[in-house]
């Protein structure tokens, strides 16, 4: 297992170089002049030549580059112009708040998706199957925004039941101690039931709008795959053999239904992680998608290598997570590596 | 037979709802098995034979039901019975095993384990005991070193292997009837004869009954005390296995019969009486050029190139006898999978490798124009790796193939491809129905090699040559604008030959063509090959584990074991009068039925 995750890591160094380079690249093609937008609208052109040569902005393309890789080996990832932070530290800071939204977004999402993905192949053509459909168009079409704002126009404008839309934690709350990053998980830790509380009502109506939306490439993928095993030869004999319903469906077919599903929640996931930008800004979470946008219409160069990068790698820890998931349920896999 | 039997069907119907409307799919039939008894109900596909024991166990699927009759089992009525009492008859009462033993298994649950969860279920063992009796329901089917088998995954063990835990997993909680539906199809002979003696064996010593689902007769008449025919949902003839060889009563039992290869047979006895309506060509040379001339633009061409490239002041007959493909120590090696550290592959200095595995271990052999030669062997036998290497898709470790006199072996595989040879050497698959590309109509299957390498262009031209193979291969016109899943078995092994001879080759590799087919279908598409090696002028190397099949289409039979060759020589020597104990021993596996 550990050979395999080893080899498995050493063929995305190849990759984590290519993205290093097309992002340094593409961040220094984008329209919009970094200096000319520090120095301000009223700033003369002498300023502005000034920031820039500050900035190392003035230097050729290859020495940029040398001096940005420079950096990055010492795990320095620049200095990001908006927030004055070194962008490790604004990093740092958000990555658990999206973390945090998007786990839980996905969890609530599996919890209502798996079983009725599941209940949908076992009950082909029943009102289960059909609720299935309906709940799965409905997700994908409707956008996040409209799905983020009804939920805060009715659950906390006129039901009043969750409190103002206004981040991580309302203004009366302080963060627990820093463990995790993760807030639900770092309260708990502490003991302080309070925030904990406080976190969870905040965190609850932004999942649920990242849940609906995620959940129906996973209802839609549990149920292909489910039906799929389900027609399976070795699922006839397990009925042969006179084993249980539950048997039948839970250890024989839903494990190696798994699989499928298995890669897509990790396609899900690594998407939602960056992409939530809008439910972010609805609820003003202090995630990293929302960063990134900012940082890109301020042509703030730091901060989005910084973030894609940090994607690109997540992206890589996340997909060797699922391989070894695969090995885990499917002990074919396990030979192969 | 005793009084009360053990199982009857009465009258029964079952109807399966589909698209069409509602489709009887078993017709009005009645069997009784008695205690203690082996009945085979035998039939081809279609005939109901499987549908029948599913209805038994109540495993339809949800588009079929028993419309109408009976079953009893021991007093219980099994149409009737709530899914509850089902579930406590299967597996403990009546169990089934299936044919592709490795399919049949879960492939993620380690065997034992998929043992336990029978034996739990229904009471016959506790968690504390289960191990130890899924060990030794695995002895009791005669697997070697059960305690470990008992951690083996499915995609561990050979398919022999798997279909002993099949077994296994069936008996284990002693069931009265055991249903076995074509338990030994895709089996190599010796494989199929040691699964079918063991379950004889078991269910005789236990005084259990067994249903033998199957579409070979020699097999069922070998093994079981009575004999059911099916045809098309409907019982034709119930004999004693003893008689049924000796004296058919129905005329589709004879037919059946007289479609099952045997010894002492010609090709022609597999057909019903009347002869085929095509001529048979005397001078393959003469019919291929006369087949050309109808296509002067194509074709033509290219049986011109193939007469100029070879000798002109050759006779026709020297022509004929000269080695077409000249096959010298050829070898295949795979490695084995290395154990050799990451950081010491980095650094490009692994381990000493491993001796590699040699699929196939320095084989020489040569294929005369004209001829067919058989190659048999089993699986792993290191056949199919051969024929994949003649055709080029991959590489030869070591070894010459002198195809027409250029040494094709030395072209890598992935530039044959551009080869000119390569249009003279086609293939025919094993499975008609996966070797077609499924959103491909017949034609546009058929035509394939044609637009690749072929010199015909334009549509007009590419569809009446692709009426005239049809019409060669006997498939008729008007389905060449079908999908594969629009046609039957025969018809798509029809298209396959069709597309395999649609640039005319020199040497068409057959790789178990009819293994996936009926009988009787199995008998015309032999026949029809025969005729068209006849017509064509084409040379076969045709790839078999069946031999009686071997022995009636070849002139010459090369038996492989283990990546090399233990025999070769005349079909009539080899099969009649072998000599190596292998295929003395492959020949004797071979179902004899009483006569």
């Amino acid at each position: 297992m550990l050979r395999l995750i080893g080899q498995r890591l050493l063929t995305t160094i190849p990759s984590i170089i290519g993205v290093i380079i097309v992002t340094f690249l593409l961040t220094r093609v984008l329209p919009g002049d970094t200096a000319a937008y520090f120095a301000g609208p009223a700033a003369s052109p002498q300023a502005i030549i000034e920031i820039r040569s500050k900035l190392g902005l003035d230097q050729p393309l290859p020495v940029q580059f040398v001096s940005y890789v420079t950096a990055l080996v010492k795990g320095d990832l620049g200095q990001s112009l908006t927030t004055g932070q070194p962008v490790t530290k604004d990093l740092a800071a958000r990555l658990p708040a999206s973390a945090e939204l998007t786990l839980a977004g996905l969890l609530l999402a599996m919890a209502v998706a798996l079983p009725l993905g599941v209940l949908a192949a076992v009950k082909q053509g029943s009102w289960i199957d059909h609720l299935c459909r309906v709940v799965a168009t409905a997700g994908v079409s409707l956008p996040v925004f409209f799905t983020g704002l009804l939920l805060v126009y009715v659950f906390y404008f006129i039901l009043g039941w969750s409190p103002a839309p206004l981040g991580r934690l309302d203004v009366f709350a302080s963060e627990p101690p820093r463990v995790t990053g993760l807030f639900l998980i770092d309260s708990l830790l502490a003991g302080e039931w309070e925030t904990f509380r406080a976190a969870f009502s905040q965190l609850i109506l932004p999942a649920l709008t990242l849940g609906i939306f995620s959940l129906a490439p996973i209802t839609r993928m549990t149920r292909a795959s489910m039906l799929a095993v389900l027609g399976a030869d070795f699922v006839r004999t397990a009925r042969a053999s006179g084993l249980s319903g539950s048997k039948v469906i839970g250890t024989y077919a839903f494990r190696n239904a798994m699989l499928p599903v298995v890669t897509t929640l990790g396609m899900v996931f690594s998407f939602l992680l960056g992409a939530n930008v809008l439910v972010e800004k609805v609820f003003a979470w202090p995630g990293v998608g929302s960063y990134a946008v900012e940082a890109l219409i301020a042509s703030d160069y730091a901060p989005i290598q910084g973030f894609v990068l940090t994607m690109a790698i997540l992206y890589v820890a996340l997909n060797l997570m699922i391989d070894v998931l695969y090995g885990v349920i499917d002990p074919r896999v396990r030979l192969e590596g | 037979m005793t009084a009360a039997p053990l199982l009857e069907i009465r009258n029964l119907t079952v109807e399966f709802a589909t698209r069409r409307g509602k489709v009887q799919a078993v017709k009005a039939i009645d069997i009784e098995v008695g205690k203690g008894e082996t009945v085979a109900i035998v039939g081809e596909s279609g005939s109901g034979k499987s549908v029948t024991s599913y209805a038994v166990v109540r495993i339809l699927d949800r588009a079929g039901r028993v419309a109408e009759g009976s079953i009893a089992f021991s007093g219980v009525d099994l149409v009737a019975a709530t899914e509850a009492q089902m579930r406590d008859l299967r597996g403990r009462e009546i169990s089934m095993i299936f044919q592709n033993p490795r399919a049949a298994l879960n492939p993620i649950r380690k065997v034992g384990k998929q043992i336990e969860d029978v034996l739990l279920q229904h009471v016959q063992a506790t968690r504390g005991t289960a191990k130890e009796k899924a060990v030794e329901a695995l002895t009791k089917v005669r697997i070697a070193r059960p305690e470990e088998r008992y951690d083996a995954y499915p995609f561990e063990l050979s398919g022999g292997m798997c279909q002993r835990v099949v077994i296994a997993l069936a008996l284990a909680c002693q069931p009265q009837l055991l249903i076995a539906d074509e338990p030994t199809t895709g089996l190599d002979v010796t494989t199929q004869k040691a699964v079918m003696d063991l379950i004889v064996e078991l269910t005789r010593e236990r005084g259990m009954s067994t249903i033998l689902i199957t579409h070979d007769l020699g097999l069922a008449a070998a093994y079981c005390d009575r004999v059911v025919v099916m045809e098309k949902g409907k019982v034709v003839e119930t004999a004693l296995a003893t008689e049924i060889f000796r004296n058919p009563q129905h005329p589709y039992t004879r037919k059946l019969m007289q479609a099952t290869p045997r010894v002492g047979m010609s090709l022609r006895d597999l057909l019903p009486d009347a002869p085929p309506a095509s001529s048979y060509s005397p001078h393959p040379e003469e019919a291929r050029s006369a087949v050309s001339k109808d296509h002067p633009e194509g074709a033509g061409a290219s049986f011109e190139t193939r007469t100029a490239s070879a000798p002109q002041d050759e006779g026709l007959d020297e022509m004929k006898g000269r080695a077409l493909l000249v096959v010298e120590n050829l070898v295949k090696e795979y490695p084995r999978p290395d154990t050799g550290s990451l950081f010491a592959k980095l650094m490009g200095k692994g381990e000493p490798a491993k001796a590699a595995f040699r699929a196939v271990d320095g084989i020489s052999f040569s294929v005369a124009r004209g001829e067919t030669l058989g190659l048999v062997g089993e699986s792993g036998c290191g056949k199919s790796t051969t024929s994949l290497m003649i055709t080029r898709l991959i590489d030869p470790s070591g070894g010459r193939i002198v195809f027409d006199g250029t040494d094709i072996g030395a072209i890598p595989a992935k530039h044959f491809a551009a080869s000119p040879h390569r249009r003279r050497i086609q293939m025919v698959f094993q499975d008609p129905t996966d070797s077609l590309n499924p959103r491909f109509t017949a034609e546009r299957a058929i035509v394939d090699p044609i637009l690749r390498m072929g010199a015909i262009k334009g549509r007009d031209a590419l569809r009446a040559r692709c009426e005239e193979l049809a019409k060669l291969v006997g498939l008729p016109v008007e389905l060449i604008d079908r999908f594969p899943h629009q046609l039957s078995g025969g018809q798509k092994a029809r298209v396959g030959i069709a597309r395999a001879i649609a640039l005319e080759p020199d040497l068409v590799i057959l790789d178990e063509p009819t293994a996936a087919l009926d009988v009787s279908v199995q008998a015309v598409v032999l026949n029809l090959l025969e005729e068209l090696k006849g017509r064509l002028g084409m040379s076969y190397l045709f790839v078999s584990h069946d031999l009686n099949v071997v022995r009636l289409l070849c002139d010459r039979v090369i038996v492989m074991k283990t990546g090399a060759i233990v025999e070769q020589g005349t079909a009539e020597e080899v099969l009649g009068d072998p000599k190596a104990a292998y295929t003395k021993e492959l020949l004797t596996a071979i179902p004899h039925p009483p006569t």
